[in-house]
């Protein structure tokens, strides 16, 4: 198979471990008096968006940074809980810059590009001494030394954190960089401001449209490049335990202007969340993949069991990881741990009113831990109420703040019994297809963090987002932009009464206009709850053929009955959240089409795609690296027409093998 | 499409603008279920309204996992409402009872003026942030990071300041609209890290300097902000950041 | 000097100022609550006048009296400039408040306290320091001790001394903490110890104060 002549993925030659530094040495650079005129737009502003954007302020590009929320800061990698890897062998077990490479490449069930991996793994460190130097808290042993936790899918600890809240804290860091940069005056802040269309000239991104969602009015920006970093799509779904604010409308549009989009139907679904409650859910909540560290997850022997769980005899529970993955246990990826827990539940050994959750438990570690508390502090035959007692408060510093979330939002207290969890849609591997530059298919246009595909194959290790996220707007598009702006430093600021800005500006105008008067009698959530459930029934977990194209056909519908029937309230000059949601849910809907096809189209199962047919006896993922090796990237050419191009996905340094975590 | 079973009224500050002049509205939630979350409580009015051809209630909020800070909501005099150490996002309806009535109020302050609505713009908290709350490092200097070793009690501490979320309810509580514990917080975060001891000086004579601006009150140490915030951030940080300021001041 | 206005231009730096004095303020309620006490000595007044008497006419206490006045008013100047502030940070109040969750009333009342601690202040000054004022400028005797009787005879100034002591009383009870706050003194272990020390410290203080104008008033100091 050869690579789409349309696909340049610039992978620089050499040996895998020199690639990055010879390229870094080579690639040209802008002389600082030229870097003051060359101006970057940066649309997002969570770790990839105020990461880079603060340094290419620091290096003297003028930079815009948009988002839609009130502030730079609420941006949803803050959500992030669990932590950050990096490849720094603090722990001394063993961890190295290949072995991040290797499981990085193999958790993602061998669906990535080495190059961009291995530069990951390069970079990892740098992120973390960067964040301390910023001031982030990281969790300290008492020497004063940084901490470190395992996370899913390696056998080494090189994950670092802040409490449960790694992303917040990483986030902060990048976000006081940001603001310092705003405060001197390099970066203009425009906050509420959503990206509504990007602008091309003669074949390059030269800026876009934007909607200042408190005056309602359209802004047009130029930019000698454009940046999105807005994050993934995973609210396709309705349900994911993304913002309620996450949406793809920013990659849609650069999709429909001309970049690429690439492997849309790798979806991430997290195994450990707080299951649904009820059709009233506007959002799931996650419960850290840290949490697998000390919990078991479990559930009765039994078919439909209903006992409590307490009842329920430790010779008649199934710890079914464990049973499974005995190498791995509970710290199995993630695709591996979702895919094992639909199989219980759907097998009927599911537990909870909606028997559509499995346990996650404590008990046991809990115990443990209130032990070596009780050597500690110098107990002698501690009574088991006392053990409980000093378990629960170790067990309460390392997650305390997601104990209470879960019993904030279930009114069950997991000190005391088992958290019930379940699947949930988390994270979308898919994205703009990027070349090594992390450019997309349109010059000018790059896109940064999980707005792009690049880094996590078909499925994403836990504490791999915020690295990837920071690693490319710290430290890789500083340097790789340079190739493209090196070229640019004559081009003039473009004024923006050029007539493509006008006619970009006037297609906005048009469809907000549309969407306006439409006037039907359904609200925009009605939609977006419809296309949520087509997409998890049939391009969920799990997904077959007939599925797919029964969804297809049915988000074509919904997607013309959107356009005649939807509801959208107040007017489009002030601040109208229903228009907001409205542009967005009509981006998923044809999103929504597009998953759907590339999800029929690959014949195999790899990572988060799993597709029924293509199974081992075992119930594994069943690659079929001969045909499907490689990055499926849509072209946009007109409603509900895209043309498949493929990138050949070359192992030089990994031999493909079928994962193994037993 | 029904829920639950409690019914409620509300009783909401509506505003179009920053311009107008706001009331209060009585709306009816009914059918709710003691499971959902207050904001989920106000979709489902917001869906009724839109049904019967009303304009919504706006509201900010975005993560609804209590951590991005963006829901704010005054309810029945307390910001984030009746339960301590939550977000309005995470206040379930389990804490009311059938029939009760809900007063819903937006943050209320000068340097927050209402956008519409419930909802206000904080850009003061992003511009004091910006006038200090930061360590003067470019991406690329930094040493290997076990180079810098914090003593654990120090760096848990920084960490307990560092996990404000922004959300403005310490200015909400507050009954002078005083930004002391959120500007206090990201002070004492790096006060009490080496790496934010080069600027300390600069950096809290130039936030206050900022929050003075910003048009927030002053803090008379009633302990509401601490009280009411939903991660629990401590008054010793402003007693943290009095010291610093006395001292960049006298030293 | 520049720094030296901003300072005091700062809510900071305000804040310090108002601690500082108020701990002043407080330094005098321990000399003042002191010396009255010797009435209980019951001599007929012999041992608290001659404290009176020093304090009339010490020079040193003379130059501290004017320091004194002088903390006061800077301490009544920086809350008016405070309070008028905080006014103008919430143009548009709450329509419903619940306070009591997360604060103590008096914490939230310290500018109506310190109002009527003003108001009292006028009263007792005239009671007390006027006269002697008056009597040292005219080189005459003054008996403080009678002067005292005097007015503690009339039941209504015994109520309108009870009502300042107990304005005072909660006026400390949250400023006498407070002031350690705005100081920036906070600590883990000390804080709980001043905030224990500063209510014992109020309640003894206004209790012994309040014993005053009630014993006298009863003849049980003769």
């Amino acid at each position: 198979m050869a690579s789409s002549p349309k696909l340049n993925s610039k992978i620089p030659q050499g040996e895998l471990e020199t690639k990055w530094t010879k390229y870094r040495s080579t690639v040209h650079l802008v002389n600082p008096a030229n870097k003051r005129s060359l101006e970057v737009i940066v649309v997002g502003s969570g770790l990839a968006g105020a990461s880079a954007a603060a340094t290419l302020a620091e290096m003297g590009y003028k930079v815009k940074v948009l988002c839609f929320q009130d502030s730079p800061r609420r941006a949803h990698s803050i959500a992030a809980q669990g932590g950050v890897n990096a490849a720094k062998n603090y722990q001394n077990d063993g961890d190295s810059i290949y072995r991040l490479f290797y499981d990085t490449i193999k958790g993602g069930d061998y669906r990535a590009r080495e190059a961009n991996v291995h530069r990951l793994a390069e970079v990892s460190g740098n992120i973390i001494d960067q964040c301390v130097a910023q001031g982030v808290p990281f969790a300290r042993e008492y020497g004063g030394t940084l901490s470190n936790r395992s996370f899913g899918g390696t056998q080494v600890q090189r994950t670092f954190y802040a409490a449960g809240q790694t992303g917040q804290q990483l986030l902060l860091g990048a976000y006081s960089a940001l603001q310092r940069q705003v405060g001197m005056g390099a970066v203009q802040l425009l906050a509420r401001h959503e990206m509504m269309d990007v602008v091309n000239i003669d074949g390059k991104c030269r800026g876009i449209i934007a909607r200042d969602l408190v005056s309602g009015k359209l802004e047009r920006h130029f930019g000698h490049a454009v940046l999105l970093c807005t994050g993934g799509y995973g609210n396709v779904f309705y349900l994911s335990t993304n913002a309620m604010g996450s949406n793809v409308t920013a990659a849609w549009k650069a999709h429909k202007k001309g970049a690429f989009f690439g492997n849309p139907c790798y979806t991430q679904i997290h195994p450990t969340c707080i299951p649904v409650s009820g059709d009233h859910q506007s959002k799931l909540t996650l419960m850290s993949e840290s949490l697998r560290n000390d919990g078991r997850i479990w559930v009765p022997k039994k078919k439909d069991d209903n006992r409590k769980a307490i009842d329920i005899p430790e010779e008649e529970r199934d710890y079914y990881l464990e049973r499974r993955y005995p190498a791995f246990g509970n710290l199995v990826p993630r695709d591996v741990a979702s895919r094992a827990a639909k199989e219980r539940c759907d097998a009927g050994y599911g537990v909870g009113s909606s028997k559509m959750a499995v346990y996650l438990d404590f008990a046991a570690n809990t115990e443990r831990y209130g032990k070596i508390q009780a050597n500690k502090l110098g107990l002698h035959n501690p009574s088991k109420d006392e053990i409980i007692k000093l378990g629960k408060e170790v067990v309460k510093e390392k997650y305390g703040n997601l104990f209470d979330m879960y019993k904030q939002i279930t009114g069950e207290d997991p000190y005391e019994v088992p958290m019930r969890i379940y699947p949930a849609v988390h994270y979308t591997m898919g994205g703009l297809w990027v070349d090594y530059n992390l450019m997309t298919t349109v010059p000018g246009l790059y896109a940064l963090g999980e707005a792009n595909f690049s880094d996590h194959g078909a499925n994403r290790l836990g504490a791999s987002a915020l690295m990837q996220g920071l690693a490319d707007g710290y430290f890789v598009i500083p340097y790789t932009i340079g190739d493209y702006l090196s070229e640019e430093i004559r081009t003039k600021s473009i004024p923006t009464d050029n007539d493509a800005f006008v006619k970009a500006e006037a297609e906005v105008q048009e469809r907000i206009n549309k969407l306006m008067n439409i006037k039907g009698s359904k609200s925009v959530d009605h939609f977006h709850k419809r296309l949520g459930k087509i997409m998890w029934d049939k391009c969920g977990m799990a997904r077959n053929k007939e599925g797919l194209t029964q969804a297809i056909s049915e988000i074509q519908a919904l997607k013309a009955e959107f356009w005649k029937d939807v509801r959208v309230t107040g007017d489009a000059n002030e601040f109208n959240p229903e228009l907001e949601k409205a542009h967005r849910v009509a981006d998923f809907i044809e999103l929504g089409e597009l998953m759907c096809k590339d999800a029929l189209h690959r014949n195999e199962s790899c990572g988060g795609h799993f597709r029924e047919e293509y199974q081992t006896p075992d119930g594994e993922a069943l690659r079929d690296d001969d045909n499907f090796a490689y990055v499926a990237a849509w072209e946009y050419k007109s409603d509900s027409n895209f043309e498949l191009h493929k990138e050949e996905l070359k192992y030089d340094n990994i031999k493909l093998a079928q994962r193994n975590y037993a | 499409m029904s829920h639950g079973n409690m019914n409620l009224t509300l009783k909401v500050w509506k505003q179009k603008n920053k311009n107008e002049k706001g009331r209060f509205e009585t709306y009816d939630a009914k059918g709710i279920s003691p499971d959902m979350s207050f904001l989920e409580m106000f979709d489902v009015v917001n869906e009724q309204l839109i049904s019967s051809g009303k304009e919504p209630i706006a509201f900010d909020h975005d993560c609804r996992e209590g951590i991005c800070g963006m829901c704010s909501m005054y309810i029945n005099g307390r910001p984030h409402g009746p339960k301590q150490g939550v977000t309005t996002c995470q206040l379930h309806m389990r804490s009311f009872k059938d029939g009760d009535t809900i007063v819903v109020e937006p943050w209320r302050s000068a340097a927050f003026p209402v956008i519409k609505d419930l909802a206000v713009d904080r850009s003061s908290f992003d511009r004091i942030i910006a006038a200090g709350g930061f360590v003067s490092v470019n991406t690329g200097n930094a040493k290997d990071a076990n180079n810098i070793l914090i003593n654990k009690d120090d760096a848990d501490t920084a960490f307990n300041a560092a996990a404000c979320i922004g959300c403005g309810a310490c200015v909400a509580a507050c009954k002078n609209a005083s930004a002391m514990l959120f500007v206090s917080a990201k002070v004492s975060q790096l006060a009490l890290l080496p790496q934010g001891q080069i600027e300390k000086k600069a950096r809290v004579m130039n936030m206050v300097k900022q929050m003075d601006e910003e048009g927030f009150g002053n803090c008379t140490n009633t302990g509401a902000c601490e009280a009411e915030c939903p991660k629990s951030i401590s008054l010793e940080n402003i007693a943290r950041m009095n010291r610093e300021y006395l001292g960049a001041n006298m030293l | 000097m520049s720094t030296k206005t901003g300072f005091l231009h700062s809510s900071v730096g305000k804040k310090i100022v108002m601690g500082i004095t108020g701990l002043f303020l407080i330094s005098f309620l321990i000399v003042h609550v002191g010396l009255n006490s010797a009435i209980f000595c019951n001599d007929g007044g012999v041992t608290f006048n001659a404290g009176a008497d020093f304090m009339a006419h010490n020079p040193v206490i003379r130059v501290m009296e004017i320091v004194l006045f002088g903390g006061l008013i800077a301490h009544i100047i920086m809350s008016l400039m405070l309070t008028m502030e905080n006014r103008k940070a919430r143009p548009v109040g709450y329509a419903m408040v619940n306070g009591a969750a997360n604060s103590k009333w008096y914490s939230r009342s310290m500018g109506i306290l310190g109002s009527l601690l003003l108001i009292f202040l006028v009263v007792h000054l005239g009671n007390f320091w006027v006269p002697t004022k008056m009597a040292v400028m005219n080189h005459e005797e003054h008996n403080t001790f009678e002067g005292m009787k005097a007015v503690f005879s009339q039941w209504y100034f015994v109520l309108v001394y009870l009502v300042g002591v107990g304005g005072l009383l909660f006026h400390l009870l949250h400023g006498f903490q407070s002031a350690f706050q705005s100081l920036g003194l906070n600590h883990k272990k000390y804080t709980p110890l001043i905030k224990k020390i500063g209510i014992w410290f109020s309640i003894i203080v206004c209790a012994l104060f309040a014993a005053m104008p009630i014993t006298m008033h009863l003849g049980l100091i003769k």
